[in-house]
């Protein structure tokens, strides 16, 4: 089972935010359950195969505030994959630090190490007004301006600061067939 | 709840956001319509927009319209005054938009909002069309078709009713013609005329229809 970790405090972002990452693994047939991150425990960090933790929306960052609700992840040793939003989470748990940067809309980025499958050029849609850096991440690809898919260099947790559920769906597709 | 200024044309996918805004219970607080003279604008559906007063005024709820010339930059600016004023005169918190796949429309959209301190509902974004389509049947919208602009869609298609049928025929062309099923690529545009947001159904009362070819549009009058 995937675990599919809502970060949004207003409820509607639902739509733009969770439900297009359920889409793809509905297509793909993958089992799954999505929990807001207020209600995740241990059991159900247990019972998950892999954790997908996903963005929500330029305005809606109360996330932020609640970090210490993601220390689980300090402990947590199977696969993560941060989406934007998922991504600021990994790199603050690991003592990282939110820098001010937007990007909106497509952009190129070049992932210059193979990263969950794939190399090269690729073109992403961004939606950020900050990206992270953290120490404890290895940079396989970045924009003219952030990194933009990150590793960290002991645990198999990934970040991308750009939306894969817009244009890039193989991407969870591949994460979750690691 | 928040106070949600809708951009709205009138069309199934920007009703069916706001349907979804109201539903997910936020206040539906004024809608916002911007009126090009450009019919082939980049960001605006224009064919029948007149007509989204008579949807307005069965919603219950303000409408707040902006003509814009429908040049490029310039109706970006244009969109900006219109929710700044939707701001000022009805103090929205978020903007509300139908956007399903065009990465051009919402990224603009998501940058005024930053901009203006909105937050900005997606609420259809990267939504599978078949799914959007039956959805809107299984809800009981009653929407038309009013303008078809690609090939091999012809005039047959205008004033069809979305429903089961409308589906099973758009579906084969989606897959050979590439034809996006709700019509999101500007293949073809949509008018709603009874769903559960409105107090009562609208009527056709007079239509004018004219094109040629692969491009077709009808203009309709409505009560």
């Amino acid at each position: 089972m995937i675990l599919l970790i809502k970060i949004y405090n207003k409820r509607f972002h639902y739509y733009e935010f969770i439900k297009p990452i359920e889409d793809v693994l509905k297509k793909n047939n993958i089992k799954f359950q999505s929990i807001h991150y207020k209600n995740v425990s241990e059991k159900l960090l247990n019972k998950a195969k892999k954790i997908i933790i996903s963005g929500t929306s330029l305005k809606d960052n109360g996330f932020i505030k609640d970090i210490d609700r993601f220390n689980w992840i300090k402990k947590y040793k199977k696969p993560i994959l941060g989406i934007c939003g998922g991504m600021h989470i990994l790199g603050l748990v690991y003592n990282g630090e939110l820098k001010k940067k937007q990007e909106i809309g497509f952009t190129n980025i070049e992932l210059k190490q193979e990263f969950l499958g794939v190399l090269g050029k690729i073109e992403v849609y961004e939606l950020h007004n900050y990206y992270v850096i953290s120490k404890e991440f290895e940079v396989f690809g970045r924009s003219k301006y952030c990194p933009q898919a990150v590793k960290h260099k002991k645990n198999p947790f990934f970040g991308v600061l750009f939306h894969p559920e817009a244009r890039n769906k193989y991407l969870i597709v591949n994460f979750v067939n690691l | 709840m928040m106070k949600c200024g809708i951009l709205f044309s009138g069309g199934k996918d920007s009703v069916y956001a706001a349907y979804l805004a109201k539903k997910c219970g936020n206040e539906i607080t004024c809608l916002i319509t911007i009126i090009s003279e450009n019919p082939d604008s980049y960001m605006f559906h224009t064919p029948s927009i007149s007509k989204v007063k008579k949807q307005a005024e069965v919603m219950k709820v303000p409408l707040i319209t902006q003509k814009t010339k429908g040049e490029k930059e310039k109706e970006l600016k244009d969109l900006e005054n219109a929710i700044k004023n939707a701001k000022k005169k009805f103090g929205i918190q978020a903007i509300v938009t139908g956007s399903v796949e065009s990465a051009y429309q919402a990224s603009r959209i998501q940058k005024i909002c930053d901009r203006l301190e909105l937050d900005c509902f997606n609420p259809l974004w990267q939504k599978d069309q078949i799914e959007l389509l039956n959805d809107l049947i299984k809800r009981k919208f009653k929407i038309i078709i009013t303008g078809i602009f690609a090939y091999p869609l012809n005039k047959s298609w205008l004033g069809r009713e979305i429903n089961e049928k409308f589906i099973n025929d758009v579906r084969p062309l989606f897959e050979k013609y590439k034809i996006n099923p709700a019509g999101e690529g500007g293949e073809f545009e949509s008018y709603v005329l009874d769903c559960p947001l409105f107090s009562k159904a609208l009527e056709i009362k007079d239509l004018k229809i004219q094109g040629k070819k692969n491009s077709w549009r009808m203009e309709i009058e409505v009560e």
